[in-house]
Parts: C-alpha cells; sequence; structure tokens
C-alpha cells in the first residue's frame, strides 16, 4: 500500500518536473530541474527494487550530466534563448500526441510489473537465479550476470565508454590554442 | 567558488565518506547492489565535487590528467586482459573458471577483477570529460 502511495507521489512530481522543463526558457533552471527529474527517477528505481539502476541513474543523471550540462552552458553563455517568431505550436503538439496515444497503446501489452510469467522472467533469468551461487559463488546476481555470464556484453560496454572518451577529448580536449581566431571569436562573444 | 567557507567545509567533510562508499560499493559489489559502473562514477563524483569547490588546479594537483588517461586504457586493458590470460590458462576468452583451482574460486576472481577493470575506466573517463569541459572555460 505505501509502496503504491509512494510510486503515485513520485511519478507525479516527474510529471510536474517535466511541465516545469517545458514550460521555462531559463536554460540554468531547466538543467537543475534535468537533475531534479533523474534524482526523482532514481527514487523510483529504487522502489522498485533495481538498486543498481538506481546507483547509475543518481549518480551518473543526477549528478554528472548536470555539471557537464552546466559545464556546457558556462562555455555558451546564452542563457536565455529566445523563442523564434511565428512559433506554432499544433503541429508538433498533434505529432507528440499521436506518439504518446502509440506508446500507451503499446503498453496495454506490456505484462504487468513483476510478472513470473513474463517473456523476460522465463527465458534465462531462472536459470541465473538458480545457478549463480553455485557456479559463481556471488549472491550478487546482477553482478554475476554482468560480470561473468554476460561478461562478453559488459566488455563492450567499457570499450564504448573508452571510446566515447577520446571521442571527447579529440574533439575539446587538450588546453585552447592562443591563436588569432581564438582571439577573434572571443571578441564575438564580448560584443 | 573557493572563498565560498561554508562549502569547503561540507565538501571537506563529505569527499572521505563518498570515496569510502566508492571503495564499498567496487568491492562488495559481488554481494551487495553496486559494481565497478557505478563506484567508478561515484568516486569521480567525489572528485568533481573537489574541483568546483576548490578549483580545478587543485583538482589536477590531486589526479593529473596523464594519469587519468593512463587509467582510462589501463581498465580496458585488465578487463581484456583478463580474458586473453584465461585463455592461456586453457578456458575459453573471459572463461573465469580456470583462473584458480575451483570454479567458484575462479569465478570470484575473475568478476573481482574485471570490475575493478570498468570501475578504473569509468572513473578515469568521466573525470576526462569533466576535465575537458571544464578546461575549456577557463580563460
Amino acid at each position: 500500500m505505501i509502496d503504491v502511495f509512494i510510486n503515485i507521489t513520485l511519478l507525479a512530481f516527474l510529471a510536474i518536473t517535466a511541465v516545469a522543463i517545458v514550460r521555462l526558457t531559463n536554460i540554468f533552471a531547466i538543467i537543475m530541474l534535468f537533475g531534479i527529474f533523474s534524482f526523482m527517477s532514481a527514487a523510483l528505481f529504487m522502489v522498485m527494487d533495481a538498486v543498481d539502476v538506481a546507483f547509475t541513474e543518481a549518480a551518473v543523471g543526477a549528478g554528472i550530466s548536470t555539471v557537464l550540462m552546466i559545464a556546457t552552458l558556462a562555455l555558451t553563455k546564452n542563457q536565455n534563448e529566445k523563442q523564434p517568431a511565428g512559433h506554432r505550436p499544433w503541429l508538433p503538439l498533434a505529432v507528440v500526441m499521436v506518439t504518446g496515444a502509440a506508446m500507451v497503446y503499446g503498453t496495454l501489452d506490456i505484462p504487468a510489473f513483476g510478472d513470473p510469467e513474463a517473456p523476460a522472467q522465463t527465458h534465462v533469468a531462472p536459470y541465473y537465479l538458480e545457478r549463480s551461487v553455485a557456479e559463481t559463488g556471488v549472491p550478487n546476481v546482477v553482478t554475476s550476470v554482468l560480470a561473468s555470464y554476460r561478461g562478453f556484453d559488459t566488455l563492450g560496454e567499457v570499450v564504448v565508454v573508452f571510446t566515447a572518451c577520446i571521442a571527447v577529448l579529440l574533439l575539446i580536449g587538450g588546453k585552447r590554442p592562443k591563436t588569432k581566431l581564438d582571439d577573434r571569436g572571443r571578441k564575438d562573444n564580448d560584443t | 567558488m573557493t572563498h565560498n567557507l561554508i562549502l569547503r567545509v561540507i565538501s571537506k567533510s563529505l569527499i572521505p565518506p563518498i570515496i569510502i562508499f566508492a571503495l564499498y560499493v567496487q568491492f562488495h559489489g559481488d554481494f551487495g547492489p553496486g559494481g565497478g559502473f557505478q563506484a567508478g562514477v561515484i568516486l569521480s563524483a567525489a572528485l568533481i565535487l573537489y574541483a568546483l569547490v576548490f578549483g580545478l588546479d587543485a583538482a589536477e594537483k590531486v589526479i593529473p590528467q596523464t594519469v587519468l588517461r593512463f587509467l582510462a586504457s589501463l581498465g580496458v586493458l585488465i578487463y581484456a586482459g583478463v580474458g586473453v590470460v584465461t585463455m592461456f590458462l586453457g578456458g575459453n576468452y573471459l572463461e573465469y573458471s580456470v583462473l584458480a583451482g575451483t570454479q567458484v574460486a575462479g569465478q570470484h576472481l575473475g568478476i573481482l577483477l574485471v570490475e575493478l577493470g570498468v570501475g578504473i575506466t569509468v572513473f578515469a573517463v568521466m573525470l576526462l570529460i569533466f576535465f575537458a569541459f571544464a578546461d575549456r572555460g577557463r580563460s
């Protein structure tokens, strides 16, 4: 019972935050609300017993990505984006409504949360749950699946993280070169 | 933000518990929630907090970017290296069971090493990306 109440409260706050994000024009405030949104998602994962996901969401979504977005904002220095003139909301609104309706229709086929008969629970999950401790001695099945049964996937993920890092460093890494072009760019920003 | 006394005092008392918690998540990941990815992110969050409050130069004194670049590759190397070692020991790639005498001990050792590699890479990558963004804003 208390779970349902917490879920409804968190989802209501998520919706309120989303509406607030849409209505605000100050990018700094929007970034802070993104952080709050992530943090509440983490709380929601927590209630759903997905503690590992909640960890990641709280640390990456609410923490580091907020810092990175603020750093990007500090670089671009344009806090109040003006709405373009002649902005007509009807077509985007219609697209969003249709997409949203399709997604809600899609959820009707999804098995209920925690349903033991769901395809995800009947495929390889029982094998992992039954054999994990005997085969790997690791009580946390999430860890044994990630690191052992699905070791190749996790290796791929680590390589993806590493590749992303290389890409970011190639694009914006290193010290800023003190060239003439750079001075001109800075002058443009000041005026 | 370097002159804000309250932030400095609070973060000085917060950073050590965050680091301890990150290490706990890293090495207790096989018993409780967490693992390499979460631990790396939490550890880098501790250092990002330090960099935000005490400045980028102070943070780079703690851990220079050249070291971080080395660590980012080292983590991937540890992970992939465990796989190569298991092949040399007669198993398949990433078949941890051959790492130690019994299957369970081998799996345990392999998972520990692999999670360590994940943690090191994620920690270094998150900090490197943060430094890349923050360095740009430094005039």
